[in-house]
C-alpha cells in the first residue's frame, strides 16, 4: 500500500488540474455585504477566523488583505512569511475535530482528502473547495470566490488586474515567434516532470516554451516519469529544477548526474533552479515564476 | 561431487544462462533511444581494456549506452539476483514458501533510516544509501532479538519480523508527517531508483552482494537437510539455529544493500525462486544458484518493459515484476500441477 502514496500525493495537486476548477462567484456586489453566497456556501457575516489548508489560497488570502483573519493554514502554508507561525493542521490528513476546535467561520481546501467538506459542514462551518486549476482563468475565478467570501472584493479584483498587467508585461518581454525552445521541468529527482498541457505548461507555452514530455501523450495524466536516456536525447534547451528545496537539486549536482553533461543546457548554462513553492503553486507568486522563466529565456537566448 | 552435478547440470545451466545472456543484450540494445545495435555493442567493446573499436555513436549517444543504459542493466541483474536468492533462502530457513526477502522488515527499516536521513538534511551527501543499511541491518536484529526468546524457532523470528516492521513504519510515517516538505523526496526515494542508477550504484551494492549470494550458496545443502526438519537435521549433525544465523545474516546484508540502492522492489523474491523449484524441483542446491541467474535475468527484463512500455514516460518497475511476474507464475504452476497430477 505504502507504495501508493506518492502516486497519490503527486496526482492529488495535480490530477485535479484536468477536472477543471469551478470557481465561480455567485455575486457580484463591490461592498461587502454579508450574508452572502459563494460557491454555493452561506456566508452569515464576514469570516473573522479563516482557516486555509491549501498554500496557494493562503499566499492569496494574505495577498488580498485578507491574512490577520487567519487563524490556522497546512504544513505547506509558508509564504508569506507570517503564515509560518498561525497554528498548523496537515492538509492532507484533516481531523475534523481539531479543525472545529479552532472555531473557524470559513476553511478554505486545496482538495478533500475524504469528506471533510461534509464534515465541516455538518458542523455548520462554511467550507469552501478549491479545484487545481486548468487554467488561469480559473485563477481568476478562484480569486474572486476568495475575496468575496472574505468581504475583499475591491482587493481581490485589483490583485487580478495587477498580475493580469505584469504576466502581459512579461509575455511582452519574450520576442515572438521563431522556434519555440524546449524545456525539461523536473518534480523530483526521479525524473517526473509535466507537459505543456499542464496549468504550469501553459504558463511556459505563454512565454514560448515547450515541454520535451509532450509525446508522453496521456501517461501519468500530464505529469509522466521520464527516461534519462530520453531526456539526454531530447537535449532540451532549458532545464527548469523545482526539486531545489523538497530534494537539493542544484545545477551542479544535474550536471554531475551521470551522462548529464552531455546535455547542451549545461554546457550552455541553461539550467535554472526554482523555488519548488513558488513553482507548484497558483497564487499571486505566479509572476515571480513567470519573471524568472522570462528572465532565463532572454538571458539563454532561444534555443 | 557426481551428485551435487544433478543439481546444476549442464543443460540447465545453458539454459539459464542463455536466458540471462538474451536478457542483458536486450537491455543493452532496446531503449527510449533507439541506436544502432552494432554500434552499442562496438561501444562496449571500445570500453574493454586493450580493446579499441570506433563505435561511430556521437558523445551523447555513448553517454546513453555507458552511462545510463549499461549500468541500469547491471544494476537489474544485481538487484534481481540478490533479491531472489534471499528470496529462496527465507523460504528455505523458515520453511515458509510466502516468506521473502522483507519478511523480516528490512524494507521497513531501510525506509525508516532513508526517511531520517533526508529529513536530516542529508540528501545530497550520499549518506541516505548508508542510513538505508543501517535501518535495515537494525530491524532485522530487533526481529531477531525479539524472536529468540521463544527459542528461535522459524514462526517466533517471522511474528517477531511482523512487529518489528509494523513498528518502523508507524515510525516512519510519523517522521514523514513531522517533515511534510521533504515528503517527495522520501518517496522518490523508496519507489525504486533503478531509472536514475549510475555506476556510482553498482560499486556500492556490488561488495555486499557478491558476499552475501556466496554465503547463501555454501549453505545451499544445509538448507536441504534443514528443509527435512529440525530434529533430523540435528541428528545429521547439523546445528539448525547456527545455520539460520548465518542464512538470515547474509540474505538481509544483501536485501539490506539493494534496497539501500534501488529501493523497494516486490515479487521478485518470491516468484523467482518458486518459478525455479517448479522448473527444475524442489532442492535447494538447484534453486538458489538459478535464483541467482534467473533473478537477474529477470529483473533486468522487468526493468526493459518498464522503461519501454510507455516510453519515453516510465512505469514504476514494482507495477511489472507483478503484472508480468503473477501471469507466469500463474502459468508455470498450473504447468507443474498437471505434470504431477498426470
Amino acid at each position: 500500500m505504502t507504495r501508493r502514496i506518492p502516486w497519490m500525493l503527486l496526482a492529488l495537486s495535480f490530477i485535479a488540474a484536468a477536472c477543471g476548477g469551478d470557481g465561480g462567484t455567485d455575486t457580484t456586489a463591490t461592498a461587502p455585504d454579508f450574508p452572502m453566497t459563494v460557491m454555493g456556501v452561506e456566508l452569515p457575516d464576514r469570516p473573522e477566523r479563516i482557516v486555509s489548508a491549501s498554500a496557494s489560497h493562503t499566499e492569496m488570502l494574505y495577498a488580498i488583505g485578507a491574512g490577520q483573519r487567519i487563524v490556522a493554514t497546512d504544513l505547506f502554508s509558508d509564504y508569506p512569511p507570517e503564515a509560518s507561525s498561525t497554528e498548523k493542521i496537515d492538509a492532507f490528513n484533516i481531523n475534523v475535530e481539531a479543525v472545529a476546535a479552532l472555531d473557524p467561520d470559513l476553511v478554505v481546501l486545496g482538495f478533500d482528502p475524504g469528506d471533510v467538506a461534509a464534515g465541516l459542514a455538518t458542523l455548520g462551518i462554511p467550507v469552501l473547495l478549491f479545484d487545481a486549476p486548468a487554467s488561469l482563468d480559473d485563477v481568476w475565478a478562484q480569486l474572486e470566490a476568495l475575496g468575496a467570501a472574505t468581504g475583499q472584493v475591491d482587493e481581490a479584483a485589483a490583485l487580478t488586474a495587477e498580475m493580469q498587467g505584469s504576466i502581459d508585461r512579461v509575455i511582452g518581454s519574450v520576442p515572438a515567434g521563431g522556434a519555440s525552445p524546449t524545456y525539461y521541468h523536473e518534480l523530483d529527482p526521479t525524473y517526473f516532470t509535466i507537459t505543456s498541457e499542464t496549468f504550469l505548461g501553459q504558463l511556459y507555452g505563454m512565454l514560448g516554451l515547450r515541454s520535451i514530455a509532450d509525446e508522453t501523450s496521456d501517461a501519468g495524466f500530464g505529469y509522466p516519469q521520464l527516461n534519462a536516456e530520453f531526456i539526454i536525447e531530447a537535449d532540451p534547451d532549458f532545464v527548469f529544477l523545482a526539486d531545489t528545496l523538497c530534494c537539493s537539486a542544484t545545477a551542479e549536482s544535474l550536471a554531475a548526474r551521470p551522462g548529464w553533461d552531455a546535455l547542451s543546457a549545461v554546457s550552455a548554462g541553461r539550467v535554472v533552479e526554482l523555488d519548488d513553492s513558488v513553482a507548484s503553486r497558483w497564487g499571486p507568486r505566479i509572476v515571480e515564476f513567470l519573471e524568472t522563466v522570462a528572465a532565463a529565456v532572454a538571458e539563454g537566448g532561444a534555443g | 561431487m557426481t551428485g551435487r552435478t544433478r543439481y546444476v547440470g549442464p543443460g540447465r545451466l545453458a539454459l539459464m544462462m542463455g536466458v540471462l545472456l538474451g536478457a542483458v543484450v536486450a537491455g543493452l540494445l532496446v531503449g527510449p533511444v533507439s541506436l544502432n545495435p552494432l554500434r552499442v555493442i562496438a561501444e562496449i567493446v571500445d570500453r574493454l581494456p586493450f580493446v579499441a573499436v570506433d563505435s561511430g555513436l556521437t558523445d551523447r549517444e555513448a553517454a546513453i549506452v555507458w552511462d545510463l543504459r549499461l549500468p541500469r542493466v547491471v544494476l537489474g541483474a544485481i538487484v534481481g539476483a540478490v533479491l531472489s536468492v534471499a528470496g529462496g533462502a527465507y523460504q528455505g530457513v523458515f520453511r515458509n514458501p510466502l516468506a521473502d526477502p522483507y519478511l523480516l522488515g528490512v524494507a521497513a527499516g531501510a525506509g525508516l533510516g532513508a526517511t531520517l536521513a533526508i529529513v536530516g538534511g542529508q540528501s545530497t551527501g550520499g549518506l541516505v544509501p548508508l542510513a538505508a543499511f543501517i535501518g535495515a541491518v537494525a530491524a532485522v536484529t530487533a526481529a531477531y532479538g525479539l524472536g529468540s526468546v521463544g527459542g528461535r524457532t522459524g514462526s517466533s523470528l517471522i511474528l517477531a519480523g511482523v512487529a518489528v516492521a509494523a513498528f518502523f513504519t508507524a515510525a516512519q510515517t510519523y517522521v514523514q508527517q513531522r517533515n511534510a516538505d521533504t515528503i517527495r523526496e522520501v518517496f522518490a526515494w523508496i519507489l525504486g531508483r533503478l531509472g536514475t542508477a549510475g555506476w556510482h550504484e553498482v560499486r556500492l551494492v556490488l561488495p555486499y552482494a557478491v558476499v552475501s549470494v556466496v554465503v547463501i550458496l555454501l549453505h545451499r545443502r544445509l538448507l536441504d537437510v534443514l528443509s527435512v526438519g529440525e530434529d533430523e537435521a540435528g541428528t545429521l549433525g547439523v546445528d539448525p539455529a547456527r545455520v539460520r544465523l548465518t542464512v538470515v545474516l547474509a540474505a538481509t546484508l544483501g536485501t539490506a544493500a539493494v534496497v539501500a540502492v534501488s529501493g523497494l522492489i516486490g515479487f521478485v523474491g518470491i516468484i523467482v525462486p518458486h518459478t525455479i523449484r517448479l522448473m527444475f524441483g524442489g532442492s535447494y542446491r538447484s534453486i538458489l544458484p538459478f535464483a541467482v541467474i534467473g533473478g537477474a535475468a529477470f529483473l533486468v527484463l522487468a526493468d526493459l518493459a518498464a522503461r519501454t512500455v510507455l516510453s519515453p514516460a516510465e512505469v514504476p518497475i514494482g507495477v511489472v515484476t507483478a503484472f508480468l511476474g503473477a501471469p507466469f507464475f500463474g502459468v508455470v504452476l498450473r504447468t507443474a500441477v498437471r505434470r504431477r497430477t498426470a
